[in-house]
């Protein structure tokens, strides 16, 4: 061998070597490598413009507004008047030691924020005497403005993006804004618009040292788009107003097309609270307040049984299933017995006693001993209770109960319709009609929210069909066309089967339970209830009192609103829910509210007593039990 | 014949200076690239970094045509003289040094600063060559191996009192010893004690003698079972091997955790993944991988590098000039520098193996060799695969000495090329 061999083949191999690597450097891995993201390159976002939320009539309900914060470059600080600089912030000379310590931890080279969103008039004070304070520096953000204190609970608010989000989507950077809940996080993207790029090369010490390529990878920021709601803020508004010093919800639907007209929850909150220097305070204060829940919407997530509203859908699953017809007629001893123990019997208050009840009184008169008799029915039409069940079940779930609407607000609750498997498992066979008897009346196993309530009434108005509900009318005055809200879905129940119905609703107003509040010229059509409700103390069942509600819609023959109200603890449906209903209609259909007397016994019906004896008592039963 | 003796460029191997100046330019756009700030006010700059490296490869050409200009015997001559001033240059260096980088190392004459230890390499690679071609000469006698050593050894030991990393490149040496017949077992040797400590670094001194222990065992007990004539083995010298490696490992364990200094323990942790430290320690690798990778497949373009205009690798224009290469000529400039490099060190190869007189072939094995070993240091720890040293890139590094230095280094070779055909 020759001498030079060795040589020559180390030479060799560690060429190949030194390419091999440069090969899995700059093709392998440079294959991923993305131009303007590395530390060279260091990119600016220019924000664009939220866009404003608009009711259905254009009336502005969300805007933006300018905010102003200090910021500081503590390297640059010089030597100041501290007690006239915190005068101008208002804030302690302690507060600013330990503002100004915190921004020189971050980065003593680079800006931070120093106090957040000064108010206005602060502002202008400081920027002319700004020049006296070398470092620091004025930020312009653009935060929300509510023209209007209402329907925070539609609206939602938006949140500064953490970490957490940051990390999850790269879209964000901390310190952004995001919507957080209501419209603001469902629309999100809509209302975001789109964030524009620059970016910059940079040195070491991130000094900025011109444009990147020349602007090649930069975009430019388009502005959210502007978003009209199917809310009727007047409508809205009014809703608060009469809900004050109530807990629960009205939903006010345009039966025709599924719009939202009013999603009132009680209580609630001034929207601007979640917005300036008290927003973090507020949140806390509002998010802790775990017995009034003024964060939590009760009109989408509040699940309670629905009371005799639901009688409708019996009778209608009743005719569909034709077991009864509009001439069927039961009769009632003051109640229903189920079984032949003592305690084995619904009692009826519809004072009709021993005389056959046909179906329009029944409805009218809410008599529990008949829709138990069509119940029964329906559930031993078929060979077995399972079928039974099941068939009522999917006529039940046609109307959109026991399972999410599927409209455009992140939240709400499936609520719940059992089926022949619940009970199988529940009782393991052993059961029938007259085990879930009280199903017929909307007690028993059977939980709506009140947004479902109010679809039924819709579906009801007309007459076997609803569009599903939604918030949202037009993004960038264009009206949308999402086909889950514009086409109709048909329950199982023939058309001709809801004018009986709708006959007995009619009664309601005219003479029956609800016809102190009726209006002149309107036909109310609607259905009272009063549910009953129990709640686990101590791990004791204890009776509350009872919630009042009331489904109507209203003209009869040719529905524009369709209304379900929910009071908590409200008593009978007649006396709290049912003027509250009539009030809203009046005022949706015709702009004003003649009847002020009926406006102010409601204003006056104050609930908090009750709300505030419960919360002792629970209290003191739980205190009592440890 | 006479006129042909007098014209300095006869017999020179221009492709030699075609690399050369191939090299030398290249790096220059390099250095350009690596010191070129965009808010100098003069479009040439003579005060900056660019600017002085220009100065100093025109001046390299006087000293390019001194070398030519003189008789290749010269230089076999003046050799031991030259590698004993070589020698004083670098004891000097402790009386007249100036720090530079933590490094006493350099001369400083008014605005210029030489560093000796460029140039010492130069002389001796002549000495080696001198003292190796003399007829009587035979490597296989311990005592001349011993010579060579010395003189290999002492411009090493006195370079490392203040640069340990330029030392190592007088391993290169042994290249050319072995050229010239010494066994191989010496390189084996090195390279087997290199694993050794690598090892050791790596699983801990107990974990390696113990497995060096069951390896030598097993390796002993097989041959005996397949061979029963293995018993006769000479016992002694297996025992005495394992006893001296153990030695060896222990030595390594001592040396690294007690002589080494923290921030070269750190740089051997990083390039053998023991830590991933990518803020301080390992900072300027990853600056350098990350530097290199984005530049892809055709580079990102002249002056166009990112990472390299923001100044995120440190030393760029010296030690880790070869990322600006990655960076602004990609995978295309990168792999032609080194092509570049290869062709270079095969040139000199081949020419040097041409040489009759055994002077010419021993030093022309010396300057590849340096070259060579230069090149494995300096990529090997830009491109994340070696530990860092402080060393350059021959002729791509800004630096005037280093510039000079394998100038000096490759044109004596160059002038000894060209007049190899003459009789002596």
């Amino acid at each position: 061998m020759k001498r030079s061999f060795l040589l020559y083949f180390l030479i060799t191999l560690i060429g190949i070597l030194f390419v091999g690597r440069l090969f899995q450097l700059q093709v392998v891995r440079g294959r991923d490598y993305n131009p303007v993201k590395t530390s060279a390159v260091k990119v600016k976002f220019d924000l664009p413009e939220r866009g404003y939320i608009y009711d259905r009539n254009g009336e502005l309900l969300v805007a933006n507004q300018l905010s102003y914060d200090v910021t500081i470059v503590p390297n640059e600080v010089t030597p100041l008047d501290t007690i006239e600089f915190c005068a101008l912030l208002k804030i302690t000379k302690e507060n600013f030691i330990k503002r100004f310590k915190k921004a020189e931890n971050y980065a003593p080279w680079l800006e931070s924020v120093f106090l957040k969103q000064l108010a206005k008039e602060d502002f202008a004070f400081l920027q002319e005497k700004l020049h006296k304070f070398q470092g620091f520096n004025i930020q312009k953000r653009v935060i929300r403005n509510y023209p209007i204190k209402s329907a925070a609970n539609i609206l939602g608010y938006i949140n500064e993006v953490n970490e957490l989000i940051a990390k999850k989507d790269n879209y964000y950077q901390q310190g952004e804004l995001i919507g957080k809940a209501g419209v603001e996080a469902q629309y999100e993207k809509v209302l975001r618009g789109k964030k524009g790029k620059k970016y910059f090369r940079r040195d070491r010490f991130n000094k900025i040292k011109g444009p990147f390529k020349n602007g090649i990878y930069d975009s430019i920021a388009v502005n959210g788009k502007d978003i009209t709601l199917t809310i009727d803020s007047k409508l809205q508004q009014y809703g608060e107003y009469l809900m004050k010093g109530k807990r629960g919800g009205i939903i006010a639907l345009e039966p025709s097309s599924g719009e939202i007209l009013a999603l009132v929850t009680s209580p609630s909150y001034d929207p601007n609270m979640m917005v300036g220097r008290l927003r973090s305070p507020n949140s806390v204060k509002l998010i802790g307040d775990s017995i009034n829940k003024p964060m939590y919407d009760r009109g989408l997530k509040g699940t309670y049984p629905p009371g005799s509203p639901f009688k409708l859908v019996n009778a209608l699953i009743g005719l569909q299933e034709d077991v009864i017809d509009e001439n069927t007629h039961f009769v009632c001893n003051g109640g229903y017995r189920y079984g032949n123990r003592k305690n084995e019997f619904m009692k009826c208050h519809c004072d009709i006693y021993g005389k056959p009840i046909q179906l329009n009184s029944a409805i009218s008169k809410s008599c529990n001993s008949y829709f138990a008799n069509t119940y029964k029915r329906i559930i031993e039409k078929n060979k077995n209770s399972t079928s039974g069940m099941n068939t009522w079940s999917t006529h039940v779930k046609s109307f959109g109960l026991g399972n999410y609407l599927g409209y455009d607000l992140p939240e709400g609750d499936k609520g719940l319709i059992p089926d022949g498997e619940y009970y199988n498992s529940m009782y393991k066979h052993r059961w029938n009609a007259s085990t879930n008897i009280s199903n017929a009346i909307g007690q028993g196993e059977v939980l709506t929210t009140p947004i479902q309530l109010a679809n039924v009434t819709a579906a009801i108005a007309n007459r076997g069909f609803f569009h599903t509900p939604h918030i949202v009318k037009k993004i960038n005055s264009q009206a949308i066309t999402d086909s889950s809200y514009t086409t109709p879905k048909h329950t199982t129940i023939d058309k001709k089967h809801f004018e009986p119905i709708i006959e007995g609703m009619h009664e309601v107003f005219k003479t029956g339970t609800a016809s102190w509040v009726n209006i002149e010229g309107i036909d109310i059509v609607g259905k009272t209830g009063t549910s009953e409700n129990f709640m686990r103390v101590g791990g004791k069942k204890t009776k509350l009192p009872d919630h009042s509600i009331l489904v109507a819609f209203a003209p009869k023959n040719n529905p524009k609103i369709a209304v379900a109200v929910f009071i908590e603890n409200g008593g009978f449906g007649s006396t709290v829910a049912a003027p509250i209903t009539s009030l809203m209609i009046e005022k949706y259909l015709t702009g004003r509210v003649n009847r002020k007397w009926i406006e102010d016994r409601m204003i006056k019906t104050d609930l908090s007593p009750i709300y505030e004896r419960q919360t002792i008592a629970i209290k003191e039963i739980e205190t009592g039990e440890k | 014949m006479r006129q042909e003796k007098n014209n300095i460029f006869f017999g020179i191997d221009w492709l030699l200076v075609l690399f050369f100046t191939l090299l030398v330019g290249f790096g220059w756009i390099n250095i350009y690239a690596a010191s070129y700030t965009d808010e100098s006010v003069q479009a040439f700059d003579f005060s900056s970094k660019y600017g002085k490296q220009l100065l100093w490869i025109l001046f390299s050409i006087p000293l390019i045509i001194l070398i030519l200009f003189i008789n290749s015997k010269f230089y076999q001559r003046f050799s031991s003289i030259f590698f004993i001033l070589s020698l004083l240059t670098l004891i000097g260096l402790f009386l007249f040094g100036t720090e530079i980088n933590g490094a006493k190392s350099w001369y400083r004459f008014g605005g210029i600063s030489l560093q000796p230890s460029e140039f010492a390499k130069a002389f001796t690679a002549l000495a080696l060559a001198k003292l190796m071609s003399d007829r009587k000469y035979n490597l296989s006698i311990l005592k001349n191996q011993l010579k060579a050593f010395i003189i290999i050894f002492l411009p090493a030991f006195l370079i490392a009192l203040h640069d340990p990393g330029s030392a190592i490149i007088y391993l290169a040496f042994f290249f050319v010893l072995n050229r010239e017949g010494l066994t191989l077992a010496y390189i084996i040797f090195g390279a087997l004690s290199i694993v050794l400590f690598i090892a050791t670094i790596l699983v801990g001194m107990k974990v390696v003698i113990s497995s060096l222990f069951i390896l030598i065992t097993t390796f002993i007990i097989y041959n005996i079972y397949r061979n029963k004539r293995f018993l006769k083995f000479n016992w002694m010298k297996v025992v005495a091997m394992y006893l001296f490696s153990s030695l060896f490992i222990f030595s390594a364990d001592y040396s690294y955790n007690n002589i080494l200094k923290k921030h070269q323990r750190d740089r051997f942790e990083v390039i053998l993944g023991k830590t991933s430290d990518t803020k301080q320690i390992g900072y300027n690798t990853d600056q350098s991988i990350q530097t290199i990778s984005s530049g892809k497949f055709w580079g990102k373009g002249f002056l166009e590098g990112d990472k390299t205009q923001g100044n995120f690798v440190p030393a760029q224009d010296t030690d880790y000039i070869f990322s600006v290469v990655g960076e602004e000529w990609g995978f295309v400039g990168s792999s032609f520098v080194i092509v570049l490099f290869m062709a270079l060190l095969y040139r000199i190869i081949y020419r040097a193996e041409k040489h009759a007189n055994k002077f010419g072939r021993i030093y022309g094995y010396g300057v590849a060799s340096i070259l060579f070993f230069h090149l494995i240091v300096n990529i090997g720890m830009v491109i994340g695969v070696l530990p860092t040293v402080g060393i350059p890139l021959p002729f791509f590094s800004y630096g005037g000495s280093s510039l000079w230095g394998f100038t000096l280094l490759l044109f004596i070779f160059i002038k000894l090329d060209a007049q190899k055909s003459y009789d002596w």
